[in-house]
């Protein structure tokens, strides 16, 4: 197959950048000079999107069906409130820095978990981010155990922007952490090694065959997913100035997984357009009872599954393109 | 001694009911290959109409479990067909997903008919009382407990492996169309077998009221110890996973009464341990992989 005909296959379309991307970062700027009073909120959204963004690439690009990537959330929030509170104040290098363990971890443990597929991985990985939930429960001289860590401070951004309680500051540094990330895993998913993860995806026997070392690639697909859930977990317990064995719960593993799917899962835009509404939706429902918003979801996300793989990017697009036969037809 | 006898006694008995929960699901799962992580919903439905049943219409405590089971069978009946049907070909993503929806559902109705709260359980003045056996008291409640589910568990195993139901519902399993070829209703066969799965979560959460306390999050707090004995049970083998399941309950009463600071961890930590190593079941033969 040469250059020409790979460029136009559906896997290297992604580089070119689809018209909804930049509207989707129109959305949280413009949020930030409609809903001043609201920033609290839409930081939480961008937190979740960032995490979202670790289980779409592990789960919808690689493949590989995780149910513990809150453990890596976990690990960055612990990570970074333990830097901020005994090593070091200043903001970016705790986020890198609580970003690179939660990669050592992952590193780790991928040549171990990857081995295994379907129910047993599923099960595994499960159980790990049981077993370290409840090694951080025990461990109550490093994690504060159920009390959780904070009365930590951070030092003013570049020495400049200070962290104040309006969370201008922390909105704008979560949403340029987004930025990053989302720049750096659309060149990962449209790069040859991208192009190769979802190969595995679709048929791992195939992959293997013709010589791709199919175990040490979804090991490196799982080391940045890895990277990218502690970042997300280390500006959550940043801005939170709060970290607690929640971050490590199995709820924080379905947030990310539920506002991946309702985004459209193997999308790299999804999960941006999964978590406000995962997140809209739940403060809606809570408002009436704390316990509406579980059916909501629940529903939601049967509908979504049953009907559309790609989520709500998917029914967008269909009503983009129903819009645009109409018009045609018009004219 | 007596620590012996009594970490025996107790960890039989939590580990008969937790075969119990997951035993529907090692069949489902291990035969039918639906990964359904709303199994425990059935098990904490079973027990929430038990319960209300007993405390509110003042039923006797067997009749109560009794009519729950059934109830809770005809509703899984209908939910397989209404939604389980269309699971069966999808992926296991797909079915994770769906199951963990339902999941959310089921939370959000317990919390709202239930209350937040863990639920209260009265047991029968009979179940309450301690039989003296040598030096060890024994809670009656646990030798009921256990003798219940050792029966129901034999009589599942006797309709599995000797009966022609089980021998066409393993024909079914291994290969569909040629099962049906035969003149085997597979379709009826995975209703029936769906609802039984069912109707036995319902039996142990009902039952096991009061080892694994009702609370709305109930579905989501056991299934990875439910999982844990689905996996390595292997595929649908009833006599593994009663094995493994009294082995983690023994495991887990005994290291929980002797090393309670590192309890669960040290549970998990070898429950992982023994996936990793045989993630095809405990006891599967290697020629079988």
């Amino acid at each position: 197959m040469n250059a020409e005909s790979l460029s136009s296959s559906k896997t290297l379309t992604r580089y070119k950048l689809k018209w909804i991307e930049p509207v989707i970062f129109c959305v949280p700027v413009a949020a930030y000079f409609l809903f001043p009073e609201r920033l609290a909120l839409g930081t939480s959204i961008i937190v979740l999107g960032l995490f979202a963004l670790s289980c779409d690439l592990i789960i919808g690009f690689a493949g590989v069906v995780t149910l513990g990537q809150a453990m890596y959330f976990g690990i960055g929030a612990y990570s970074a409130a333990l830097i901020a509170k005994y090593v070091w104040t200043e903001a970016i290098s705790g986020a890198i820095m609580s970003a690179a363990i939660a990669a050592v971890v992952s590193a780790m443990l991928g040549p171990f978990l990857l081995r295994l597929t379907k129910l047993p991985l599923l099960m595994v990985t499960l159980g790990v981010s049981v077993l370290v939930y409840e090694a951080a429960n025990k461990a109550v001289w490093l994690t504060g155990g159920a009390d959780g860590l904070s009365e930590y401070q951070l030092s003013p951004l570049f020495g400049y922007f200070r962290w104040s309680i309006f969370g201008h500051t922390k909105y704008l540094y979560v949403l340029s952490w987004l930025a990053i990330v989302y720049y750096l895993v659309r060149r990962i998913v449209s790069s040859p090694f991208g192009v190769t993860l979802q190969g595995i995806r679709e048929n791992p026997d195939r992959m293997l065959l013709i010589g791709c070392p199919t175990l040490s690639r979804l090991v490196v697909a799982y080391t940045i997913a890895g990277a990218i859930a502690g970042l997300a977990g280390a500006v959550s317990a940043q801005t939170d100035a709060f970290v607690g064995l929640g971050s490590l719960g199995i709820d924080t593993t379905l947030d990310g997984l539920v506002v991946t799917i309702l985004g459209g899962i193997g999308t790299v835009y999804g999960p941006l357009i999964g978590a406000p509404v995962y997140v809209l939706v739940k403060n809606f429902a809570q408002q009436w009872d704390p316990y509406y918003w579980m059916p909501a979801i629940g529903a939601l996300l049967v509908v979504v599954v049953r009907t559309g793989r790609a989520g709500l990017v998917e029914l967008l697009d269909e009503g983009i393109n129903a819009i645009k036969c109409a018009i045609r037809r018009r004219r | 001694m007596s620590i012996v006898v009594f970490v025996l006694i107790y960890g039989v008995s939590y580990g008969l009911i937790l075969c119990l929960l997951s035993i529907g699901l090692v069949v489902t799962l291990g035969l039918m290959r639906v990964v359904n992580l709303a199994h425990g919903a059935f098990a904490a439905l079973g027990g929430y109409v038990a319960v209300s049943l007993g405390t509110k219409l003042a039923l006797p405590f067997p009749l109560a479990v009794m009519i729950a089971v059934i109830l809770v069978s005809v509703f899984g009946l209908l939910l397989e067909r209404l939604f389980f049907v269309q699971l069966y070909r999808s992926t296991e993503l797909n079915q994770v997903l769906q199951t963990i929806g339902l999941t959310y559902i089921a939370i959000g109705i317990f919390a709202l008919t239930f209350g937040p709260n863990v639920f209260p359980v009265k047991l029968p003045s009979y179940m309450l009382g301690s039989i003296k056996l040598g030096e060890v008291d024994l809670e009656a409640y646990r030798l009921v407990v256990a003798s219940a589910s050792l029966v129901i568990i034999t009589a599942l195993w006797i309709v599995f492996d000797q009966t022609n139901f089980g021998a066409r519902l393993r024909a079914a399993v291994d290969n569909p169309s040629m099962a049906e070829a035969t003149g085997i209703n597979v379709r009826y066969l995975f209703s029936v077998t769906f609802a039984l799965s069912a109707a036995l979560a319902a039996f142990g959460g009902a039952i096991g009221s009061s080892m694994f306390p009702l609370e709305p999050f109930y579905p989501f707090r056991y299934i990875v110890l439910v999982m844990m004995v689905v996996v390595l049970s292997g595929r649908g083998n009833i006599k593994a996973a009663t094995v493994v399941s009294v082995l983690i309950g023994i495991s887990e009463t005994g290291v929980r009464l002797l090393l309670p600071e590192i309890g669960s961890f040290l549970i998990y930590l070898v429950l992982i341990a023994l996936v990793v190593w045989r993630p095809e079941g405990l006891f599967a033969r290697n020629d079988a992989t």
